[in-house]
This record gives C-alpha cells, structure tokens and sequence, in this order.
C-alpha cells in the first residue's frame, strides 16, 4: 500500500527520482514561499503530532486531577453546584466518619489478599511457563483467559461460588467436614472472596510478563550456578528472583495503583452495591461514588480522592523500597 | 513495505519487539543442551531458564491452572443453562441444562441487551482506532523527529502512566455533565482517544522499525512531513498497531467504573448492563449467569483468533519496562 514512499531509494535532491508519485512541484524551483512553507513544516510538525496526547491529557486527565483539589476544599452538590470555600472541613467530616477508616481498613486488606499471592503465584506460573514447552503458545493463551473477561461478569460468577446458602465452595467445604463460611456477612471471607476474583483476571496477565522477564534472564547465569553445585530451587531462588528485580517492582506498583482503587468486584459482589450490611467490603473508590452519586456531596467525595490519591503515592513508594532492599540483598548473598 | 522487509534494520535493540515478536518460533528445542548450540541461543537471547525438556508434572501442573481458570466460565454456562431452581437443589449439575436460551431470552427482555452489546462494539472499536491513529503520530515525532524539548516531553508522557487518573472523576463527571454528554457514548469514546501508554508503545516500536534512512530518503525527495509519516510510519508500525488495537479494545470492553458513573440505564455498555441485570434480578442466578456469559462470549471469541498476539503483545511490553 505504501510502495512510493518505502521503495524510495536514497537519491540526491535534484537528480530527479524515478518518475513515480505525484511529486511533479520538484522539477520546478522552489518559490521562497513554498521553501518557507517546507520549512515550517519541518520545524512545527512534530509539536502537531504530539498535541493531540497533550490536548486530551490536559483536559481529561490532569485538569480534573487538579481539579478534585479545588473541589474538596469547597462545598459542592450536585444540584446546586459550587458554594463557598471551606478549607479542610470536607476533609474532617470525611475522616470523622467511621465509614471511612472502614473502607480504607477493606481496601488495604483486600489489596495485600490479593497483590502477594498474585506475584508469588504468578512468578511460580512464569517458571512453568519457561520451561521448553510443547506447543508454547497454546499453554500462554490459557493462562491469558481470565484476563478477557469482564470484572462485573468475575465478580457475578464469584459471588455465586462464594453464595453464603447455595454457593458450591460452602458444599465443597460441608462434604468435608468444614462449617459453611459467612462470605457475604462476615468481613475477612468477604475480603478473600474479592481478592480471589482479583487474582483470578490478573494471574495470568502477570505470568507472561515475568515470563519475558525470565526468558531475558541469560543463560550463562544458570550454567555457573549449576556448576557451583546449586539445585534448582537454589537456582530459582538466588539467580531467577533477583533478576526478576525490575519486573518484581513493575508488577507491584501497576497492582498498588490498581488494586487500591479497586471498584468493580466489590460493588458486584452483592446485588445493592453498597459493600454489605455494614459495609464489610465497601472499598474506598466505592464510597467515594457513595458520597458522590448517592449522597451529591462532590466536595466530600472529592476529599475521598485526594486522600486515596495520597494513600497510592505513599504506598507505591512503601513497595519500591521494600522491593529494592530485600531484592539487593539476595544479590549480595 | 517489501524494501523495510528486505534488508536488516540497521539496529537491532537488545529487547525491542522486532526480536520478541519472533518468540513463539519452536527455537530448536528438541537440540537443546549441547554446549554450542546452548551458547548460540544465550547469545541470541533465548536463553531458557530451568532449560532441558519438561516433565509430566509440569504440563500437570499448567493444565491445573488452565482448568482452574476455565472452571468459573464453565460453571457460569452450566448455571446459566438450568432454570432457576438449580442452586437450591441437593446436588449441583454436572451437565448443562437446557434453559440457556430461555435465559437468555430473558435476559434480553430485563436489560438493553443489544444496545449494549452494541454499544460496546461501538465504543471499543472507535477507542481502538483512535488510539492506534494518535499514538502512532506521536510515536513517530517521538522516534524520528527531531525537536525541541522532545526527551522532557516524552518523560512526561511516561510519567502519566503511573498517575491514577481514575481519581478525578467528580471533575470529569462535572464537564461531561455542563457538556451535556452524560448518558452518551461520546462522554466514554472521548476520555480514551489516546493513551499515554499507546504513545510509549509506539515510540518504543518504531524507533527501531524504521530506518532512519528511509526517511532522510523520503525528506529529501520532498515529501511533506505527514506524507512521510502516512506512507513511512503507519506501514511500518502495522504489528504494534495490531497489539495496541487488541489491548485498547479488551480495556474498554471490560471497563466498568466510568461508563457506570456517566452513562445512564437507557444506553449501557455490556459490563453496566450486567450491572442492572444483577440488580433487577438479584435471586435469580441462572438469569444473571446466563448474561454474564452472553458478555463473555464475544470477546473469547475474539481472543481464540488474536490471543496470540495479546499474549505477545502483554511480553513485549514486560521486556521494555
């Protein structure tokens, strides 16, 4: 489709190319408008190119950020609109109120449910993953499954596998002796059923990017650990993790940002929304919209996401050093 | 696109995706272990980890995980296909019923099914296209163009990546709301019509896909800057683009919070419809699961033809980090 421009042999300027496209101007000398034009476009395209990510990132990506700032430090409804300015108090209603350190207590349990064991499994899949398989690209699609289907579709299925009455897990649990589990009444269930669907969509997903990490892993590594007398778990531990260093730390900071707004799952996790009777699993992104939408107070809910905002950037930075320390010194060993 | 294919690019980055995208190649496995062919492969980075042929538990093993995460969609068509009173029985069904129609129909008569459906068809596409259009363009300027304040600019976009832009939706709700966008689908296409991460994507992929030859040829046979772009870049970024459709469509196919937030009950997309349907029908199970997999189903399909690509699109991305 491209033919002209691709084929196009390195010619000099006016030794007259082949006689292909419609570049008839070239034969002619250039007027001095058309070589300020060329010009021009030399010098203003690039900017062109790229504006169209900054356009829209300005609009609807950093003004809005901002914006929550302004908001929470005003009172807001949404019907009546913008009122006066009110400095912090959204912020000391909002952390005056119980519901609030619930969800944040949920969102920080179900996220550490769900973020560690979703590394430690997706890691150990990885290395399965590695091995020279039969038929590689069958065995990765499989893993990749879950990751296409939708999180409110996750979240409908898992709530009736976790079903308090009728749910398969309880039955399993009954025919060996086990008491059914509370999963929609009680707070800690709850939080392991949401994470489970959780690391459902995400094992996979996972698993192939710390498979490509692996596979970048050189040989030569592997070759001098097996020489100096390591088994294969002391390979895995002491040549494959720290080298998976980099990866390791990708993964946790893209599942803190993600898995602390967490929203679909619990929302869907019963059929009224709200995080159970007494808010067992309500997350903080799910009473943000509570304040926001059901009880039209922006500013208030505005308030919820500066201090979610924060809660992400402190934890981010939490895990890099955590990761950095305790991954540098396995390379030490 | 034939002289791009004929001769070697004249770099060859260590983890670029031109490399990776041959992954799936069986790369001799079977004559694996002898010392120069093993030290050929670590050159090439091919290195394998644990190295040496499999054993049965290992496919054991992979099977397990993949029969596990089969086994929810599985029980969601099993459930779905049985009429409601199936969960309150003694035993729970091994076999398909066969109510999924009946169930399905119902579900089409609760909720908008085929607006959403629709709808989401709509919204993933366009999303998808614009965002490989966009971040191509600047994925070029990025790669090839020099200008000023190209490296800050381009750290910028990056670090967008990791701002949780997700946070400002009570001003992004206000906008759509004075706009008069909400309960339409323009307030969901617009937000994501370019992505930071697409832009990054590009960038990385074309600044070896393309020599720089090519365009200097390009230039000096007078070709305006978006003629080159339009018969130099694009062509040449068709992979990249492939696998940046498929992220951007599965994203915005499964994307729940914000449509949820700004589209009403008349016009959903899929994920908000099976929302509602939970809602209207919260005891009847075999109702909601039977939509859950008609929401499903669309894009597994979609997934059985361009999984492949997903997948190495998903370790490319891993490698450049």
């Amino acid at each position: 489709m491209s033919a002209p421009a691709a084929e196009a042999p390195v010619t000099t300027a006016r030794s007259g190319g082949p006689a292909q496209g419609p570049r008839t101007g070239r034969r002619k000398p250039k007027s001095s408008f058309r070589r300020r034009v060329s010009t021009w476009d030399r010098r203003y395209s690039p900017y062109l190119y790229i504006s169209p990510f900054f356009i829209l990132f300005a609009v609807v990506g950093l003004f809005p950020l901002v914006y929550t700032a302004w908001v929470a430090t005003h009172d807001w409804d949404l019907i009546m609109g913008q009122g006066e300015f009110i400095g912090a108090e959204n912020f000391l209603h909002v952390l005056g109120e119980r519901a609030f350190w619930v969800s944040l207590r949920n969102t920080l349990s179900i996220f550490v449910l769900s973020s560690a064991p979703q590394v430690v499994a997706a890691i150990l899949i990885a290395y399965l993953l590695d091995y020279n398989l039969r038929a590689k690209t069958f065995w990765r699609m499989g893993v990749l499954v879950p990751y296409v289907v939708t999180p409110v579709a996750v979240a409908l299925i898992f709530s009736n596998l976790f079903g308090d009455r009728f749910g398969l897990v309880n039955s399993v649990l009954e025919t060996i002796g086990i008491d059914a589990i509370g999963w929609h009444s009680d707070t800690l269930p709850s939080h392991l059923a949401i994470a489970t669907m959780v690391n459902f969509r995400w094992i996979g997903y996972n698993a192939l990017i710390f498979l490509a990490a692996m596979q970048a892993v050189p040989r030569d590594l592997y070759e001098a650990a097996e020489i100096d007398g390591a088994g294969k778990v002391r390979q895995f531990i002491s040549v494959t993790i720290p080298n998976l260093r980099p990866t390791i730390i990708f993964v946790i900071i893209t599942s803190t940002i993600g898995g602390l707004q967490i929203f679909d799952e619990p929302r869907m996790f019963d059929q009224y929304g709200r995080g159970g009777t007494d808010g067992q699993w309500q997350t903080m992104t799910m009473y943000l919209y509570e304040l926001g939408w059901t009880r039209s107070d922006f500013g208030q809910a505005s308030a919820v996401a500066v201090l979610l905002f924060l809660l992400i950037v402190a934890i981010g930075l939490v895990n890099f050093i955590i990761t950095r320390r305790i991954s540098s010194s396995e390379v030490k060993r | 696109m034939s002289a791009l294919e004929e001769k070697p690019l004249p770099i060859i980055p260590r983890t670029g995706p031109a490399t990776a995208t041959k992954d799936d190649d069986p790369d001799g496995r079977r004559g694996s272990g002898s010392g120069a062919g093993s030290r050929r492969r670590a050159g090439r980075r091919r290195s394998r980890g644990p190295g040496r042929g499999p054993g049965w538990i290992v496919y054991g093993c992979l099977a397990a995980v993949i029969l596990g995460g089969m086994f929810p969609l599985w029980w969601s068509f099993l459930i779905g296909s049985h009429d409601s009173t199936i969960l309150s029985r003694d035993s729970f069904p091994i076999l398909p019923g066969g109510n999924f129609f009946a169930n399905a129909a119902a579900v089409i008569d609760t909720v908008p099914f085929w607006r959403a459906t629709m709808n989401s068809v709509i919204v993933s596409t366009v999303t998808g296209v614009s965002v490989v259009f966009f971040s191509t363009l600047a994925g070029y300027a990025f790669a090839k163009l020099r200008f000023r304040g190209a490296v800050p600019l381009l750290v910028f976009v990056i670090a967008t990546m990791a701002v949780p832009t997700q946070l400002g939706v009570v001003p992004l709700y206000q906008v759509m709301a004075r706009l008069g966008w909400t309960g339409e689908l323009q307030a969901v296409i617009v937000p994501g019509l370019v992505t930071a991460f697409g832009v990054f994507w590009m960038t990385q992929y074309l600044r070896q896909a393309i020599p720089d030859e090519l365009i200097e040829a390009a230039t000096v046979d007078g070709c305006s800057m978006i003629r080159t772009f339009w018969h130099v870049a694009l062509p040449a970024a068709k992979p990249a683009a492939a696998m940046l459709f498929l992220f951007t469509f599965v994203l915005n196919w499964t994307n729940f919070f914000w449509p949820f937030i700004v589209l009403g009950p008349q016009n959903p997309t899929l994920p908000v419809a099976l929302q509602q349907l939970q809602a209207a029908h919260f005891v009847d199970y075999s109702l909601v699961l039977a939509g859950a997999t008609m929401a499903t189903v669309p894009l597994l399909i979609l997934f059985i033809f361009a999984g492949r690509q997903l997948v190495s699109g998903i370790m490319q991305g891993a490698v450049k980090q």
